[in-house]
């Protein structure tokens, strides 16, 4: 069955027409990469997912649950972590301060649910959760190599660390879906590379399903299982990553006309 | 510098994380309960003063400092907190329960206040809030039934279990151990959950609310704790002046709340204590000065109000960080001497932000 399903989902802000009739399926354990040119849509469609806009239509099926309609702050309780396209750290905290807040869930409605009252005393029941989160945030950290950044703050650290910390706090939300709305804006060439083997790691050594927003065609290539084209709110292709790059639709939407014989001088 | 080595994750969680922290902090509370057996009336009954500015700077620093949400209406919670505390006196409260009670009811204030302003940031919070004030204060004049109206209200002096809490000294200690008490309350919920997710929420709300923080849920707690915190400085205040007129809990007042969590240090406990010092010392500095003042300086009215303005644009302009970040700055100077560098002391950003991608 499918882990995450898009039913004929529209966006509308105003007159304009962001998304427009966009179905798709996410198998588990696979790699679905959202490509286009600017302003096709992809953002809006994760901002639907994570719940910041409301579907204009359609549905969005999250393990066989209807998540429609769902408030935004408990889509992390259902497993769906996700990353932002101009990192959104909390930039006056440290590192692990970050990680924390992305266990936060778990004290709102998980197994170490924590009151108010027992918070303003710190009761022996927080301490226990507080250190049961940091246990969890440790092995994030160790995961991803994270370790001399630690007690930095975010606003001290470079650019290209900051975009694997976020992926650490959507990790400590322990997810089942993740959402990378593109992990290698503003990366150079090692770093992007760096990011594409977090994301193999991800995927098969903690079995997370990956949705992924990207413009580097070379990292949605060497990650993706499959990719999903759209141009102008609409999908374009659907396919793997060279049956997509091939597409003539494809094609056109980027480069502007395929290259064909009769476009040419 | 000295890093104490980690081998337990419980010492991250502790308040005192080195022995010299210990040290310091039990001999600054020694030394202020010994204050009174020392230092004359007058210095005693300043002190007392500035422990219950404190404790509303703390409870404005929760809101403004950490979660972001700037309110010009915190003297009205003053205020409810003060009339309270001073009616169910009158009605033969005891002491004990009433400045709880005068806490708790300011709390309730603070959730209805909360409440409608939800989807507020930045400006229009202020002006909400200052809306808010400006009511309370309204109520207090006009509903003379209760408050006395612009008669005023004169405050009874409190006993606890048979010991009247009286002058200076009475006020000091009384103001001290709230102080301490909502200080450990403070640091409490800034090491737990609540705390990271107020933080989160100044920062980012859009990312908070994707890391499962419920925004409406948190923010109404925490204008709840903030104006509950505030609402037993105002129980303690109402003693301090010992009478109660409506309108000394008005907008300036507000801003003088405002002012000490700016120049203090936004985001820092301790910037809530060092702005209050400030407010409460710099009065008493310009009356000693006065007299010495060229030009006749000194006689001008509104000498006061212009001074702290002055002070204020200064602060946000050349050193957001406010004391508090002039004293982390000065720590960390002290402790790599030989070997600082300039850019470690490098202009920080400030966590006053209005408006933000949400």
């Amino acid at each position: 069955m499918s882990i995450f399903v898009a039913e004929d989902i529209a966006m509308n802000f105003g007159g304009i027409r962001a998304v427009e009739g966009v179905s798709f399926a996410v198998e588990p354990g696979e790699v679905f990469s959202i490509i286009g040119p600017n302003g096709a849509g992809k953002t809006t469609i994760f901002n639907m997912i994570s719940r910041i806009y409301t579907p204009s239509a359609g549905k969005l099926i999250f393990n066989g649950e209807d998540i429609t309609d769902i408030p935004p702050h408990m889509i992390a309780a259902r497993g769906i972590a996700r990353t932002f396209q101009n990192i959104e750290l909390f930039a006056n905290a440290t590192l692990l301060q970050n990680l924390l807040i992305g266990r936060h869930t778990f004290s709102q409605h998980g197994h170490s649910r924590v009151g108010l009252l027992a918070q303003i005393g710190f009761l022996p029941s927080v301490r226990r959760a507080e250190i049961a989160h940091r246990e969890k945030a440790e092995e994030v950290i160790e995961f991803l190599g994270l370790q001399r950044y630690r007690d930095q703050l975010i606003a001290n650290l470079p650019y290209g660390v900051r975009k694997v910390v976020e992926l650490g706090r959507a990790l400590c939300i322990e997810p089942k879906l993740l959402l990378l709305d593109e992990p290698s804006s503003g990366l150079n060439v090692e770093e992007t590379e760096e990011m594409g083997y977090w994301i193999e790691d991800i995927k098969q050594d903690l079995g997370v399903t990956i949705i992924m927003v990207e413009h580097d065609m070379k990292l949605v290539h060497a990650v993706s299982d499959r990719v999903l084209a759209l141009a102008g709110g609409r999908i374009l292709a659907l396919g793997t990553s060279t049956e997509v790059q091939n597409d003539p639709e494809v094609i056109r939407a980027y480069i502007g006309g395929a290259p064909t014989a009769e476009a040419s001088p | 510098m000295i890093a104490p080595f980690k081998t337990r994750y419980e010492q991250d969680l502790v308040l005192a994380k080195t022995p010299a922290t210990k040290i310091a902090y039990g001999l600054l509370l020694l030394v202020m309960a010994g204050i009174p057996l020392v230092l004359g009336e007058f210095y005693v009954g300043e002190l007392g003063g500035l422990f219950i500015f404190a404790i509303a700077g703390v409870g404005l620093m929760l809101l403004t400092g950490y979660t972001g949400l700037v309110s010009l209406g915190n003297a009205a919670f003053l205020g409810i907190g003060a009339y309270t505390n001073a009616i169910l006196l009158a009605h033969g409260v005891p002491f004990l329960v009433s400045l709880p009670c005068a806490g708790l009811l300011t709390a309730f204030f603070g959730v209805a206040i909360g409440i409608p302003t939800l989807r507020m940031s930045g400006l229009y919070l202020a002006i909400a809030t200052l809306a808010f004030g400006s009511i309370i204060g309204t109520v207090l004049q006009k509903w003379d039934g209760l408050t006395g109206g612009f008669d005023g209200f004169a405050v009874q002096t409190p006993t606890i279990l048979g010991l009247k809490v009286e002058g200076a000294t009475g006020i000091y200690y009384a103001a001290f151990i709230v102080l301490v008490l909502v200080i450990w309350v403070a640091l409490n919920i800034l090491r737990s959950p609540l705390g990271r997710a107020m933080v989160a929420i100044r920062d980012s709300e859009i990312s908070a609310q994707s890391m499962g923080i419920n925004l409406a849920v948190t923010k109404v707690i925490v204008f709840g704790i903030s104006a509950g915190i505030t609402g037993l400085a105002g129980g303690l205040y109402a003693h301090y002046v010992r009478f109660l007129a409506p309108d000394s809990f008005d907008i300036l007042l507000s801003i003088q709340l405002v002012t000490i969590v700016f120049i203090g240090g936004l985001g820092s406990i301790h910037g809530a204590i060092f702005g209050a010092a400030f407010m409460r010392l710099l009065p008493q500095a310009i009356a000693m000065v006065r007299d010495d003042l060229p030009f006749g300086l000194g006689r001008l009215p509104g000498l006061e109000p212009s001074l702290f303005g002055l002070i204020l644009v200064l602060v946000i302009m050349f050193e957001p960080g406010g004391i508090n970040g002039r004293w982390v700055k000065l720590k960390r100077y002290c402790k790599s001497y030989p070997l600082h560098r300039k850019p470690a002391a490098r202009r920080q950003k400030s966590y006053a932000k209005s408006e933000r991608l949400r």
